[in-house]
């Protein structure tokens, strides 16, 4: 088959020694690309998981008890003032002997990338609660609908649109977030580049191939992100004063 | 549950703990000064008016805010030793860390400049100003001040990232805590007070920086 890396090799490695490595031609490749769809399955459900306890952690934190308030505090400032790494590492090595079960790489990563978007979600989406101008709560009230009715029929719906921006912008920031899965040995793109640099040495055409597979993932996110910032129009209290 | 803690064993270790986190101290605090200066730099070189310079600059911040930082720390460390580009774990490190703060730190400068009244600008080239006289005097000052919160915020996300570069062995905090917890089997006493470590220092270092800043920004200067 032909090698799009003999061309590297050659001045990379020495002559007589690329016998004993594979090349990293097209079925590398299609390795690489078939382990993007592990980073973008981790990434879902992380997402997924991460915006129930996002949602569940902006309401706690807009919530009219303090107590309440106090806890998502808490949650949000040790999710956010510790390294994912570190997160998962307790997952992943300290839960086990702790609970005495085996814990295999896969639900330790979903938990830690649920608890770790939990916490950047609901901070991200108690600012647009609060951004949602206070006479929109109290002409809820007056028309005597109850906490939840408030929030349900008024105030979400509102949020929820200009929330849209920095939550596709979190979603790069997670995806990037989840190639350090890699570090306990699940298998998804960086590790597939890892597990490929072993067999065929040459990680100076993997790792950018690793980097560019990424950035595909990511851009567009981030361009979508920057694109809808600009056009949803978040200026509430204009449009909603009289 | 009937487990034992035994948080005695980490504080027969803490000499190593507090090595390892000496040297994410010293990783992340010379990775802000030097990725500071970088997106300064490329910060006045996106202001230039040679386009390929400003695409170039424009490249390198997508490129590295794309791209997970791990796979950034191991092209640097293993794929550039085949171009001749041969670096210590520590310096590669650093390296990583410098180049990923430069990105991030050019896009949230690039706001804080936009952010100065054009007039002052203007005012500043009509006294005679040179270009680079007007962003060293006019722009940077109030640029840095207005964006200083989240210059603060992505040091403190670097100072936590920075537990990913125990993957190459730079032996840090996390890769220190790695060790040890591999040859006394206390995972959980050692990565819960790990943890507790990088908690404390990202509280210590927003404590500093916010310091930082009403020294430089806030202290009444004698005129």
């Amino acid at each position: 088959m032909d090698s799009i890396g003999s061309y590297f090799t050659a001045i990379a490695q020495p002559k007589g020694l690329g016998n004993l490595s594979r090349n990293f031609g097209w079925s590398e490749l299609i390795f690489l690309l078939s382990a993007v769809r592990w980073t973008l399955l981790l990434s879902m459900i992380a997402f997924a998981g991460g915006a129930v306890a996002g949602l569940l952690v902006a309401l706690l934190r807009t919530a009219p008890i303090a107590a309440l308030r106090w806890i998502a505090i808490g949650f949000i400032q040790v999710f956010q003032g510790t390294p994912v790494l570190m997160q998962l590492f307790v997952c992943f090595y300290g839960l086990p002997v702790l609970l005495h079960v085996e814990v295999d790489p896969w639900p330790a990563v979903t938990i830690a990338f649920m608890l770790y978007s939990g916490a950047f979600l609901g901070e991200i989406w108690r600012g647009t609660i609060q951004a949602i101008p206070r006479s929109q709560w109290e002409a809820a009230r007056s028309l005597s609908l109850s906490y939840l009715q408030q929030l349900r029929l008024v105030i979400l719906p509102q949020a929820v649109r200009i929330a849209i921006p920095p939550t596709v912008g979190f979603l790069v920031q997670l995806i990037k977030g989840t190639s350090i899965a890699s570090i306990i040995g699940v298998v998804e793109l960086t590790r597939a580049g890892q597990l490929m640099t072993n067999v065929t040495f040459e990680p100076m055409l993997i790792y950018p191939v690793v980097a560019l597979l990424y950035f595909a993932l990511c851009w567009p996110l981030s361009l979508m992100s920057r694109y809808l910032e600009q056009h949803i129009d978040t200026n509430l209290s204009t449009k909603w004063s009289l | 549950m009937n487990y034992v803690f035994h948080f005695g064993i980490v504080w027969d270790h803490w000499r190593d703990l507090a090595d390892g986190a000496w040297l994410t101290v010293r990783l992340s605090a010379m990775a802000m000064v030097l990725g500071l200066g970088l997106s300064i730099c490329t910060a006045y070189a996106k202001l230039s008016r040679v386009a390929p310079l400003r695409w170039l600059i424009g490249s390198y911040v997508e490129i590295i805010r794309n791209t997970p930082f791990l796979v950034q720390i191991f092209i640097i460390y293993f794929s550039l030793p085949a171009l001749g580009l041969r670096l210590e774990a520590n310096e590669a490190a650093l390296v990583a860390m410098v180049v990923n703060f430069g990105a991030y730190g050019t896009e949230i400068l690039r706001a804080g400049i936009e952010a100065v009244p054009k007039g002052q600008i203007e005012a500043a080239r009509s006294l005679g100003l040179t270009r680079p006289q007007t962003f060293r005097f006019v722009i940077l000052y109030p640029a840095v001040k207005v964006v200083f919160p989240a210059l603060a915020s992505q040091f403190i996300l670097m100072m936590l990232g920075s537990s990913i570069v125990s993957a190459i062995s730079a032996v840090e905090l996390t890769a220190v805590t790695n060790s040890l917890q591999s040859t006394t089997f206390r995972a959980f006493e050692f990565y819960f007070v790990t943890t507790a470590i990088y908690l404390a220092l990202a509280l210590v270092f927003r404590a500093v920086l916010g310091g930082l800043y009403w020294f430089v920004f806030h202290r009444d200067r004698p005129a």
